[in-house]
Order: C-alpha cells, then structure tokens, then sequence
C-alpha cells in the first residue's frame, strides 16, 4: 500500500511541475505588464521604477525566473504579492482553511444526501421515488452554482430574513453564541456546494448501481438467503462505487470551480476570492500562487481518489 | 408448428416490404420513446427560435434607456420586467440566449474538433499514443476555472484590442473553453480508434490500398461519432455554464453585451428590490442546460447498442 501511494506521488510530482511551468510561460509571456498600473502612475520617477522592477526580479529572462521562483516555492515561499507588499503564502495560509472547510463539509453533506438517494433511486427504478429523485438530480448538476446561490439569497437572506448573504470574516468562534453565528454564515455557502455535489453523486451511484443490479453474483447473493438490505450495502454497493470513485476524481476541478463562484457570491474569504480579487488588481504573485494551489488540491484528491479506488477494488495491486 | 411455418413466409414478406432502417432512423425510434429527451427537445427548440426570431417578433429594444422605469417588475408592457437602466429584461434575456447559445455551440466545435483530433492521431499511430495520453491527463489535472480566468485576464486587452470588444471577447472566451475541454472527447475517440483499427474491415480497407489519412477518415471516424455526439451535445451545456460563469465573475462579456451570465453578474446588486432582474437570466441558463442534458441522455441511450439490451 506504501510503495502504491508512493508511486502515485512519484507521478504527481512531474505533473505539478509541468503545470507550474505552463502557468508560468503563460504569465511571463503575456501582453500584459504586471507593474503595468504602478508604470502609469506619474508621480513615480522612471529609475525608481526600475529598481522596483530589478527589485522584484522582473528584469530577468522568464526561464530564471521561473528556476527562482520553482526553488522558492519548493521551500514554501511564494513570493511577495505586489499589492499588499505581504508575503502571499501569509495570503493563502489565512485563506485555504476556510476553502477546505466550505469546499469539505459541502461535500460530505453531498455524500450523505446524494449516496442513499442514488441507491434508493436504483433499487426503486422506475417509481415515483426514482422520477422524483433522478429529475431533481437532473435539476441539481444543470442549475448553474451562482443562480442557485442567488435563488438562496433571494428566498432566505431577502424574503425570509433567516442568514445574512455577506460572510463576516472577522469573526472568530469562541463560544456556542459565535459558533452558532459561524454556523448560520456558512449554511448557504454549503448548501450550495452540497447540493451540486449531491446531484452529480446521485447520478452517478444511480447508474452505476443499475448496471450491477442484474448481473449474476447479485442473483447468487439473493439465492444464498441474504437479506436485501445486506444484498445491495455489502454486495452490489461496494461494486457500484468502483466507477463512482473515478468519475469524482474527474469531478474534482468543476468542485473547485463551483468553490470560486460561491466564495464570490457570499463574499467567503477563500482563495477562489483571493484570486477573483488578484486578477481584478493585476497581482501577478498572488495569482501565480493560487493557480498553483489549486493544481496542487485537484493533483492531491486525484491521488485520493486513486488509493480509494484500490482500496475498493481488490483485483488491482498496490505494486 | 404446421401453421407457423405456413405463418413464416408472410412475416418474412412483411419485413421485406418494411423500409430499410439504418442505425440513425433507429436511434431517432428510440430517442422519441424517450419521454425526457423529447421534452428536452421541445423546450431547447423553442429557446432557440425565441432567441433567433424572438428579438424580430419582441420588437421593444434591447437597448433604450429610461430611468423612469428602471427596476420595475414584470408587467404586461415588460413581462420580465426593467433592469438597472430601465431596459426591456424580455428583449435583453432573448439576445442573451443568442450569444449564450452562440457561445456554447461554437466552443464545442471546436472542443470537439480538437479532441477528435488528438484522440485519432493517438488511438490510430501507437508511438503517438502514451505522449498524447500523457497531455490529456496533464490537461484533465488542470484546476479548469482558475486557468480560465487567468488566461481570460492576460488576453482579454491585447484581443478586444485588436479585434474589437464584442468579436474579441466572443473569440476569447470559445478559444479559452474549447481549449480546456477536449479531453473528454478525445479520450473517447481513442478508445474507439483503438478497438476499431483492428476490426476486419480496416485490414480490407488497408488491403485495397487506402492510406492512413483515408482509413481514419473515411472508415474508423464515421465508425466512432456516437460517442462524440453524446459528448459534444452534453458539453454545449457545459460551455454555457461556463460562459455565464465567466460574465458572472465579471471576466466574460462587456456590460453592452447582455449574454445570460453578464445579466446576473449586473442583477446581483439589487437582489433585494428587485430579484425578477436575477430570476429571468437564471431560469433561461437552467431551462437551456436542463434541456440539453435531457437530449445528450436520450441520445446516450439512443446510439448506444450496448446498452440495447
């Protein structure tokens, strides 16, 4: 199992720094000029702008510095952000932990919610319960994260005045009475992730299930005098989430994606926020290291992904 | 047993005079069985004529401003109600649909094009396989949306520039989707290369001396569109998501060009008196990708033989 996981890092590493080198070319080869705003300012004389510009590195050959730059991130450093004059890993590290909250929870009520509505659906096929559910799933992936963030807002913030929409960073928990204000603040952020997540889940365990129903080992398990329930949990489930486990792995970037868009509409202090907010100001660095991030969270649960479905499929070796 | 031989004669007429029923009139027989995927087709039909022939019948403009009415509710004279400016909502979500569906469609051609393309070459020469597979799944571990609004923010001046803001972002943001999506596609052209290069009447083809390029796209390509189609149709949907998603993060189309996505990002500051001006925009993006994923399924089940059971 250790010398699999291990392979499988093995193989990510390159990947990331493929990835890193494209984002990198991408940026450094742009028409766009990162000091490009600080430039247009007249009250700064040219030469202090060269030493800004020697001063960050900028007046070398792309090719070193993205040397530099690789080996700084290596050692955790990702640079200055030329905004905020902080160090943007301080940036990020305020930040990735509410992503991965939002982004974690969401998907753990996605599970609880779409994993027994996709095998409910399944065994109950072609029933009111199935039509209902698999139309709603339908409704779920088809429905764009931001619209159903809005519909949120409208029905629960502005017509039923139940959460506020606007996510107060600043607060910290400290006792039941904020946790249960952290709690309210980040329902519809949640909501909105869970019920994505739940659709796609949904459909893909109904589909999934559906094609292993009717094949023999199932007939078999029922011969042998198993009860349903232990039937389609133990038998037909485990089988059915061999192929879920690779299509969530593949769903991972639209997770991330969906993560974006919901920390822009409840103004959730995320990385996705963070590079909305950098790419509105041009701050190279920060963007820079959040794409980077993101590659590394996708490349990361992919990974999981991979152990998870070794995990659930027997037949593949962990050499 | 005497009767049905006598029977046999007269069904074998009867199927003789039937027309000839290719794997397209089947899989139509099939998809109109579908209950769903006709309702998808119904709806997406009618979405799409509102927004190509809506805005000649809907003659209010898209444009005139009148503050006097700005940020009114649906009423018989503006059934969607004013936006901001106090522009017809109706007029703006038919135009909208227009570039929306424009945008999704044209992505996908060229998704497709390029992922049938790259799936060929690597199903159909074998030293090309593992260096395109390798790309592809360089590709797939890319974080989508961040590359996209990063790629969207380094071009978007130098092309609106030269090309203009309207035609410029339009060729952005298709080039920016189509680029980042065609991996699905070729993944699946491979696999049909791969077990179709081996099939008997490629071997005659070769035998009569066609060339690879005549072999791919004469004989294995035309072989491998199920899939493609079923995959293309499902990704127009995509693209629109991702079109709106883009205007909605305020990196997609200029505020004078009202696609579905621009309309929300431009209601989301007044929610609160007047939530018609996000619903409308909103309602047009589900219906259209609702109806979309209703057809793409209906056509999964339609072309799919394996699935015919």
């Amino acid at each position: 199992m250790g010398r699999f996981i291990l392979r499988r890092l093995l193989v990510a590493i390159p990947t990331l720094i493929a990835i890193s080198f494209v984002m990198y070319a991408i940026l450094a080869l742009a028409p766009i000029d990162p000091l490009a705003q600080f430039a247009l300012d007249p009250r700064v004389p040219p030469e202090v702008r060269e030493n800004v510009r020697r001063s960050l590195g900028l007046d070398q050959p792309w090719p070193i510095r993205y040397a530099k730059w690789l080996t700084s991130l290596a050692q955790g450093n990702f640079g200055i952000s030329f905004m905020t004059r902080s160090s943007v890993s301080d940036l990020i590290w305020q930040r990735l932990p509410n992503t991965l909250a939002v982004v974690g929870v969401a998907y753990l009520v996605g599970v609880l919610i779409g994993l027994p509505a996709g095998i409910l659906s399944a065994i109950r096929r072609n029933t009111v319960v199935d039509r209902v559910i698999s139309l709603s799933a339908y409704a779920g992936f088809s429905v764009p994260t931001f619209f159903t963030g809005i519909l949120l807002i409208i029905i629960f913030s502005i017509k039923l005045r139940w959460f506020t929409f606007i996510y107060d960073s600043r607060l910290e928990v400290t006792d039941l009475q904020t946790l249960w204000l952290q709690i309210r603040q980040s329902i519809m952020p949640i909501t909105v992730l869970a019920l994505f997540d739940a659709a796609v889940l949904t459909r893909y365990v109904r589909a999934s299930m559906l094609e292993n129903l009717p094949l023999d080992y199932v007939r078999t398990a029922h011969a042998k005098g198993l009860r349903e329930r232990f039937v389609v949990l133990r038998h037909v489930l485990r089988n059915s989430l061999i192929p879920v486990v690779t299509l969530i792995a593949l769903g991972v970037p639209a997770v991330f994606g969906g993560a974006i868009v919901t920390e822009q509409i409840f103004r959730v202090p995320g990385i996705g926020e963070l590079l909305v907010t950098s790419i509105g100001t041009g701050d190279t660095p920060v963007v820079a290291a959040v794409v980077i991030i993101f590659a590394v969270l996708v490349v990361g649960f992919n990974l999981i992904a991979d152990v998870l479905y070794a995990v659930l499929d027997p037949r593949i070796k962990y050499t | 047993m005497a009767a049905a031989e006598q029977e046999l004669p007269k069904i074998a007429a009867s199927v003789a005079a039937r027309p000839a029923r290719s794997l397209w009139r089947d899989a139509w027989f099939t998809f109109t069985r579908d209950r769903l995927a006709v309702t998808g087709l119904v709806v997406l039909t009618i979405m799409v004529l509102g927004a190509l022939v809506g805005p000649y019948l809907w003659t209010q403009p898209a444009t005139a401003i009148d503050f006097t009415i700005a940020l009114k509710g649906p009423s018989l004279e503006h059934p969607f109600g004013t936006d901001d400016l106090g522009r017809d909502m109706l007029a703006r979500v038919l135009f909208g649909g227009r570039i929306s569906i424009a945008v999704g469609i044209t992505a996908v051609v060229l998704a497709v094009t390029l992922g049938t393309a790259i799936g060929a070459f690597a199903g159909y020469f074998g030293r090309l396989d593992n260096p395109l597979m390798r790309l592809t799944d360089l590709f797939l571990s890319l974080p989508v949306l961040p590359v996209l609004l990063v790629l969207i923010y380094l071009f978007r001046e130098s092309l609106q520039r030269s090309l203009g803001s309207e035609i410029g972002t339009f060729v952005m943001i298709v080039g920016v989707i189509g680029v980042l999506n065609w991996m699905a596609v070729a993944r699946l052209v491979r696999a049909e290369f791969l077990s179709l290069k081996r099939r008997d009447f490629v071997e005659a083809a070769r035998c009569t001396g066609a060339r690879d390029g005549r072999i791919i796209s004469r004989h294995i390509l035309p072989n491998s569109l199920s899939p493609v189609l079923v995959a293309a149709t499902i990704g127009v949907g995509g693209a629109v998501i991702t079109e709106s998603t883009l205007s909605f993060l305020g990196l997609g189309f200029p505020p004078d060009v009202p696609s579905l996505g621009r309309l929300l990002f431009d209601a989301t500051n007044y929610l609160d008196f007047a939530p018609h001006f996000a619903i409308f925009p909103g309602l047009a993006i589900f219906l259209i990708v609702l109806a979309i994923n209703f057809i793409g399924d209906g056509l999964r089940d339609a072309l799919d033989p394996r699935r015919k059971i």
